[in-house]
């Protein structure tokens, strides 16, 4: 395990004055973990990226604890270093059914998809993210579909597709009306 | 002149008499040109079906144009997701008539085992189906039956009555055709106009 104590000396000495020593962990799986708050996260990245020499975050994802919880959304990171060949993992826990943290697609461009993909099945907002759309469900889907409180068959799941119908047999009728007429 | 026998000599070995309609459906079920829409792994069934060991060309439906301006039987194989389903919609609304939809696998009949907030519960709630296929997937003697199936079906139909009288509307004459939904599509509800003069000057 002498590579996951380097992980660890590492990322503590990258983190120093960013977050509590009591904060760097490990998991149950070996894995180096940071916990991280809302408010320091987007430093805690930047730190791993510039001083802990880790290159490339290969994941964000979010659990659901259940509506009423109060820290109900838990977020993870994961980021991995080509050079050292280790990985390290984020831990954030954040408040309310809304929850926000800031954006790290300015670090690591590519987490852009990873967090559209979480703003879209989990609810989970990215403050200063340049273009966070839907990746998964159609643009007006109403939900976050891998919430707990979320029905599994959905709520009303063909509305989309009727509007557009509707939208478009409207636009035949009207056609072929003025054809009609003409 | 007395009358002469069509059947007998001399015509007999130049022309034969029949039915119109009979004519007419027999070319159409023996021309059959799929739409191939391979959603997931009944596509990849499908493919196994032009290939050269099911050979799907004995049955005349191995033309597959892959638009569906050319095509007249959509065959749905695989999980149609609500996303997806515009799609297939305007797929289907351009194909010319006469058409035939096949859905293929349980999960375009049904859903399947997806019984999920994203997956369309049957392609019959957006289209009119003319035959199931079971399986998961389903294997090529399956789909191989319900195309001469359909062929038997299609053996059935009326085109000439149904110029004469009108394009009928197939989801509400009981021809099985229906949507499970109730909001249906009917492009064609107009009586065609038939020609008032000889054919070919009306139509410049």
């Amino acid at each position: 395990m002498t590579s996951d104590m380097n992980t660890a000396v590492r990322v503590t000495a990258s983190l120093d004055g960013i977050v509590d020593a009591a904060a760097i962990g490990t998991d149950h799986d070996g894995m180096v973990r940071v916990t991280a708050t809302p408010a320091d996260l987007h430093a805690v990245c930047a730190a791993l990226k510039g001083a802990a020499g880790f290159e490339a975050n290969t994941l964000v994802t979010a659990r659901d604890h259940g509506a009423g919880e109060a820290q109900r959304f838990e977020l993870f990171y994961q980021f991995l270093s080509y050079e050292h060949a280790d990985r390290v993992r984020v831990r954030v826990m954040t408040e309310g059914d809304d929850p926000e943290v800031d954006t790290i697609t300015d670090l690591w461009p590519g987490t852009s998809f990873s967090e559209r993909e979480c703003w879209d099945l989990m609810g989970v907002r990215f403050g200063g993210h340049p273009d966070l759309r839907r990746l998964m469900m159609p643009e007006g889907f109403d939900h976050h579909p891998l919430r707990k409180d979320f029905p599994h068959i959905g709520i009303e799941p063909d509305r989309l597709y009727r509007q557009w119908d509707e939208a478009r047999r409207a636009e035949f009728e009207a056609s072929e009306a003025a054809k009609g007429a003409h | 002149m007395g009358s002469v026998g069509l059947n007998e000599a001399p015509f007999s070995e130049s022309f034969t008499a029949t039915r119109l309609d009979w004519v007419v459906n027999w070319a159409r079920k023996n021309s059959l040109w799929p739409m191939p829409l391979g959603l997931s792994c009944c596509g990849i069934e499908l493919m196994a079906m032009f290939g050269p060991k099911f050979d799907l060309a004995r049955f005349g439906a191995e033309a597959a144009r892959f638009t569906p301006r050319q095509c007249d039987l959509l065959v749905v194989a695989g999980t149609l997701t609500w996303k997806m389903a515009q799609a297939v919609r305007l797929v289907y609304d351009q194909m010319p008539e006469p058409k035939w939809v096949m859905s293929m696998g349980v999960c375009a009949s049904t859903g399947g085992m997806y019984d999920t907030y994203s997956v369309v519960q049957g392609i019959d709630t957006i289209l009119p189906v003319d035959v199931y296929v079971p399986g998961c997937p389903p294997r090529p003697d399956a789909v191989i039956d319900s195309i001469i199936k359909l062929q038997t079906r299609i053996q059935r139909e009326t085109p000439i009555k149904d110029l004469v009288e009108g394009i009928p509307d197939y989801h509400d004459t009981g021809t099985g055709r229906e949507l499970r939904q109730p909001n249906r599509v009917v492009m064609h509800k107009k009586k065609p106009q038939l020609p008032t003069s000889p054919i070919g000057e009306d139509s410049k």
